[in-house]
């Protein structure tokens, strides 16, 4: 009895192993279901929200939309966002204040989008970008604002 | 203080079972009392995650704050972030537009599934068989996929805000969704053909880590960890939030409280979460996708509470508001936590290999339990 009850485990074990090898049997002769990505070398085209970094979006004066309002440095949880403020003087003699430096602290960054929620002008934008490993923790702070850059005209 | 290990007076044995043991998820540190094979006792120690986000969220603005629990129960962060979310719509009194409420419980459906996959191919590595692992790691990928697309990103989504959602769903999403229902069917009965129907599966499982329903609602079990000792305690059926009382859903329950039991009671979620997706992917109705919120969120003075049902159980946020911009406190009360208390009782009188297949059923996730 307590033969024919071993040896009829044995049995069904083996059983119920061989149906689920089958699934694997199945996949071992038809490669075209595997999806691995071969990723360093053929790159995935990332969709347009994925989150990989904040920019500042150039155009081709080298003419950027922030204010220096500092909404975004206030929506953000993480104080990733400094931004330096300066005072341009117009043509007509006034004062207006005005974008001196963005100061991106990416190492501090959650990718929470909670910047570019805030920014009344568009000014900022998530990037693809989501290789950044560097090797000196100082490269990642970053300025976003090109050198020389101003804001464009009608922008308030 | 305790003796972490060595032997006790009786001559029973003490080992530490983690923290990064290969067979617990994540940072969860045992400590387990041995007599001969036999567990005595089972005894977590927390504390190597812990972030104290409760006490972060003090400093943080009424937006700001949902955000960090996504860093909580990472694999169902759409959920977590819909409690916070709820919690803040409580306190400042507003409705919110149709769409927004069905992009919420489709995003927290889609969230669900992608979880219980994660856990059906770690609770199957966990008790021995590899092959499942990458068989649900590669259905998750295309709920990933649809999450990337939509909300921007893969884990940690904040996409649920005070008053909606952040953006509109994006044009391919329905298509995306509907060729994922029709891939994951004929998926779930791969993984009952590969892992439900395995004979030595079955063994580990059945009549394991009983907990009956008395004890699993004295510990305070929630989810599916309960609703496998015949507790009904799914969130979505009890208290309704957004339009789950118009679905048509069973709450799935089990008798026998052991491990197959959970195993199945989860299985089954799959299969309910996809029939809810399917309802709602053709009715989702046109309008907006978020209300009007003012830009300074400001919460009435008084406390707030609201629950939705996570991937693990009850998830809880709990406001307490002076009238400011940030909360005097707050308390999530996470389903993990109250699980793992019941796992020394589960545990005890089995032999060590079963305590990694009772640990699988529970679903741990250690940033939950911590904060």
């Amino acid at each position: 009895m307590f033969l024919k009850k071993y040896i009829s485990d044995i049995f069904n074990a083996v059983k119920s192993l061989l149906i689920g090898m089958r699934r694997t049997g199945y996949y071992f002769t038809h490669r075209k279901e595997i999806i691995t990505q071969q990723y360093p070398d053929v790159k995935q085209i990332l969709p347009e929200r994925f989150r990989g970094e904040v920019i500042m979006l150039h155009d081709e004066n080298n003419e950027h939309a922030c204010t220096g309002c500092t909404a975004c440095e206030l929506a953000c949880p993480n104080g990733t966002i400094k931004i330096i403020t300066k005072f341009d003087v117009t043509p007509e003699g006034k004062k207006k204040k005005a974008l001196d430096t963005f100061i991106y602290h990416l190492e501090l960054c959650t990718m929470c989008n909670l910047c570019i929620e805030a920014c009344p002008t568009d000014a900022i934008k998530m990037a693809q970008n989501f290789e950044h490993s560097v090797y000196d923790r100082s490269q990642l702070t970053k300025k976003l604002n090109k050198p020389g850059s101003k804001i464009r005209e009608g922008v308030e | 203080m305790f003796e972490e290990v060595g032997t006790t007076t009786e001559g029973d044995l003490m080992i530490n079972v983690g923290p990064q043991h290969p067979s617990t998820h994540g940072v969860l540190h045992l400590v387990i009392t041995l007599r001969g094979e036999t567990i005595i006792k089972v005894e977590p120690h927390l504390g190597y995650i812990h972030r104290s986000i409760e006490k972060m969220c003090e400093s943080l603005s009424y937006r700001q704050f949902i955000y960090v629990t996504s860093r909580m129960d990472y694999l169902s962060s759409h959920i977590n972030n819909h409690g916070c979310a709820l919690c803040v719509e409580k306190g400042l009194q507003i409705e919110i537009p149709e769409r927004a409420k069905v992009i919420r419980v489709l995003m927290d459906e889609l969230t669900r599934l992608a979880s219980h996959q994660l856990w059906w191919g770690a609770m199957a590595m966990d008790v021995g068989a590899l092959t499942p692992f990458f068989h649900a790691f590669r259905e998750r990928e295309t709920i990933n996929e649809i999450m990337e697309e939509t909300c921007g990103a893969r884990l940690t989504m904040n996409y649920m805000v005070p008053g909606g959602v952040m953006y509109d769903l994006h044009p391919n999403f329905q298509k995306r969704v509907k060729d994922f229902i029709t891939l994951f069917k004929s998926k779930i009965d791969e993984y009952d053909e590969m892992v439900t129907g395995n004979v030595i599966f079955q063994n580990r499982m059945k009549d394991v880590g009983f907990i009956s329903k008395e004890d699993a609602i004295s510990y305070g079990c929630t989810g599916p960890t309960a609703r496998a000792s015949d507790v009904s305690c799914d969130i979505r059926k009890l208290f309704p939030y957004e339009v789950y009382d118009k679905l048509d859903f069973h709450e799935i329950t089990a008798t026998d409280g052991d491990c197959f039991a959970r195993y199945m009671v989860r299985v089954q979620e799959m299969r309910q979460s996809l029939s809810i997706v399917e309802q709602l992917i053709d009715i989702i109705p046109e309008g907006d996708f978020q209300a009007k919120t003012k830009a300074v969120l400001k919460l009435p003075k008084g406390e707030f509470y609201s629950r939705v049902e996570t991937a693990r159980g009850e998830f809880g946020v709990y406001i307490i508001s002076e009238g400011g911009t940030t909360p005097y406190r707050i308390k999530f009360r996470s389903p993990g936590f109250s699980n793992l208390s019941a796992l020394d009782h589960m545990a005890r009188g089995h032999k060590i290999g079963d305590l990694v297949a009772i640990m699988g059923t529970l679903d741990l996730v250690i940033p939950d339990i911590d904060r």
